[in-house]
């Protein structure tokens, strides 16, 4: 039996007036490779904002590693790979190495300077993504999928134990997106990096995930993959309140 | 020059002031730019001018205020000014933008109070305006250093931390880093360098010396700390030559080292398009 390594219990939350979230209670446990899908304003980006630290919930319970959020000090054991489109300044001029670099920053720690192997541990976490041939490149002269990469790079470059990515593929192009998946499976089976994927993408990912959770203001199921194929067309069309196709 | 500068205690001032400026405000500059706040440092100027109004009327209302140098509650106010353009930031959340009219205009609107209650515009607050080298004090530039000490030092400790709250601000933050008190010290630092820079290249023309030097390094650079390199090195070549023509002419040293900054703009723009142009042509 794997370790759960993030509890949700009862966790609501709302932006004034609009409730979001409503008592979400959920568990991934080390090596899961889970896709949190969900429609539009469903709470999926809120989720993982609370997760990761950015907000804090109105009411519930949150356990990282078996510690309760507020005092949880390991943010470096999470990687965060954010949705393209508002992640940064495409004009930052900055060279691939130097974005890779800073994502040790958490993890050397204030005061202290950058360990001398940062450099081949660049390399390392490029050639993880398959991007080590761009590491001299001003990060503004990659594709979008190019750049996601970097991202995943900068994230697996403190060694996370998991990997939190919001929506990654959102204007990347149908091809790049299967080998994109084929990436987040590798780092997932190879290197044992729990992944939790907030997506809409279901028809690329449904064939690469240990576990899906429907999210629309609350979880609507939580469960293998192979639990979710068995759920009906017409349920899945209520709980997303459109229809959503699902492959098998 | 050199013999004059050796001469002339004042020209010592403005020179190495000027050489000190030179680098620490592109240094600043390149966050300032890349974070998009260039004309955080435009308000931020105008805040210090309030501070220094003020202090002006102060010397000459209250005897016991007659030696007080401007330059500190110009930093004073610049401080000050900082700090409420980031609270005004968190409490209008989308739109952040509005701080910087309030400050500004708070800041021209309690200047021109201070100078008519002073008596109107002498050649004190002129020099404030647009800089001037004969009025750069050895305590302004004891000033000067202090705040270049301070800068090297906040970036020397905090240049990792800077980078990534620069390029991802959420990223800086899922990872755990204390971005919040980083930014208001960086805050702080850029207003400390504002009120530094104000003496030499007046209030009006402060944000120039920040900005223009990283806008034509950015053209050119390669990555982070070239832009960096570059941007000092533009900062400098326009302080330097700025300041020996305005020495040789007599004009505004203020004036002359922004329109070289502007001139080396333009000749790096250009010079940019003519590159590509000469490499599509071979290609």
């Amino acid at each position: 039996m794997s370790k759960t390594i993030i509890e949700m219990k009862n966790v609501s939350f709302q932006y004034e007036y609009t409730q979001v979230l409503n008592n979400i209670s959920f568990k991934v446990n080390e090596g899961d490779f889970l896709a949190i899908l969900g429609p539009n304003g469903s709470g999926k980006s809120t989720l993982l904002k609370i997760l990761l630290g950015l907000l804090k919930p109105l009411a519930g319970e949150i356990k990282l590693f078996g510690q309760p959020n507020d005092t949880f000090r390991h943010r470096e054991w999470i990687g965060y790979v954010s949705q393209k489109s508002n992640a940064f300044n495409s004009g930052f001029p900055a060279t691939v190495e130097e974005v890779v670099k800073s994502g040790l920053a958490k993890k050397v720690g204030l005061f202290k300077r950058m360990p001398n192997d940062a450099a081949k541990q660049v390399q390392d976490a490029l050639k993880a993504v398959g991007m080590e041939s761009f590491r001299g490149k001003n990060i503004g002269e990659l594709s979008g999928g190019q750049q996601q990469r970097v991202f995943i790079a900068r994230a697996l470059i403190a060694k996370p134990k998991v990997l939190v990515l919001d929506e990654p593929t959102v204007g990347i192009d149908h091809e790049n997106v299967q080998s994109f998946y084929d990436m987040l499976v590798s780092l997932n089976k190879e290197q044992n990096i729990t992944i939790i994927l907030v997506t809409h993408d279901v028809d690329t990912v449904s064939n690469r995930i240990s576990h899906v959770a429907c999210l629309n203001q609350t979880i609507h199921f939580h469960g293998y993959k192979q639990e979710f194929d068995e759920i009906s067309q017409e349920q899945l069309d209520k709980w997303q309140g459109h229809a959503v196709r699902k492959i098998h | 020059m050199i013999e004059a500068i050796l001469q002339y205690e004042f020209l010592q001032n403005a020179f190495f002031s000027g050489l000190i400026i030179g680098v620490i405000a592109p240094l600043l500059g390149v966050f300032i730019v890349v974070r998009r706040m260039s004309l955080i440092a435009d308000a931020l100027s105008h805040v210090t001018l309030a501070g220094i109004a003020g202090s002006l009327y102060l010397s000459q209302t209250f005897t016991m205020f007659s030696l007080l140098n401007p330059i500190y509650l110009g930093i004073v106010a610049s401080v000050s000014g900082s700090i409420l353009i980031e609270r005004l930031r968190t409490l209008y959340k989308h739109y952040e933008e509005l701080a910087i009219p309030i400050i500004m205009s708070g800041g021209i609107g309690l200047s021109a109070i201070f100078i008519s209650l002073a008596s109107g515009f002498n050649t004190d607050i002129m020099s404030y305006l647009f800089g001037s080298v004969s009025a750069v004090s050895r305590q302004d530039l004891w000033v000067v250093v202090a705040i270049a000490f301070v800068v090297f030092l906040f970036l020397f400790t905090f240049f990792k931390e800077m980078f990534v709250l620069s390029f991802d601000e959420e990223f800086a933050k899922a990872s755990g880093l204390p971005a919040k008190s980083i930014h208001l010290l960086f805050m702080v630092v850029v207003a400390l360098v504002i009120a530094a820079s104000m003496r030499i290249v007046g209030i009006l023309l402060v944000s120039s010396l920040i900005t223009l030097p990283v806008a034509a390094s950015m053209r050119v650079a390669k990555g982070f700390k070239q832009t960096i390199l570059f941007s000092i090195l533009f900062g400098e070549a326009a302080v330097l030559i700025g300041l020996v023509s305005a020495f040789y002419l007599n004009l505004a040293p203020g004036g002359t080292i922004v329109v070289t900054s502007i001139v080396i703009l333009l000749i790096v723009i250009l010079g940019k398009k003519l590159a590509l142009k000469i490499k599509a042509e071979r290609v």
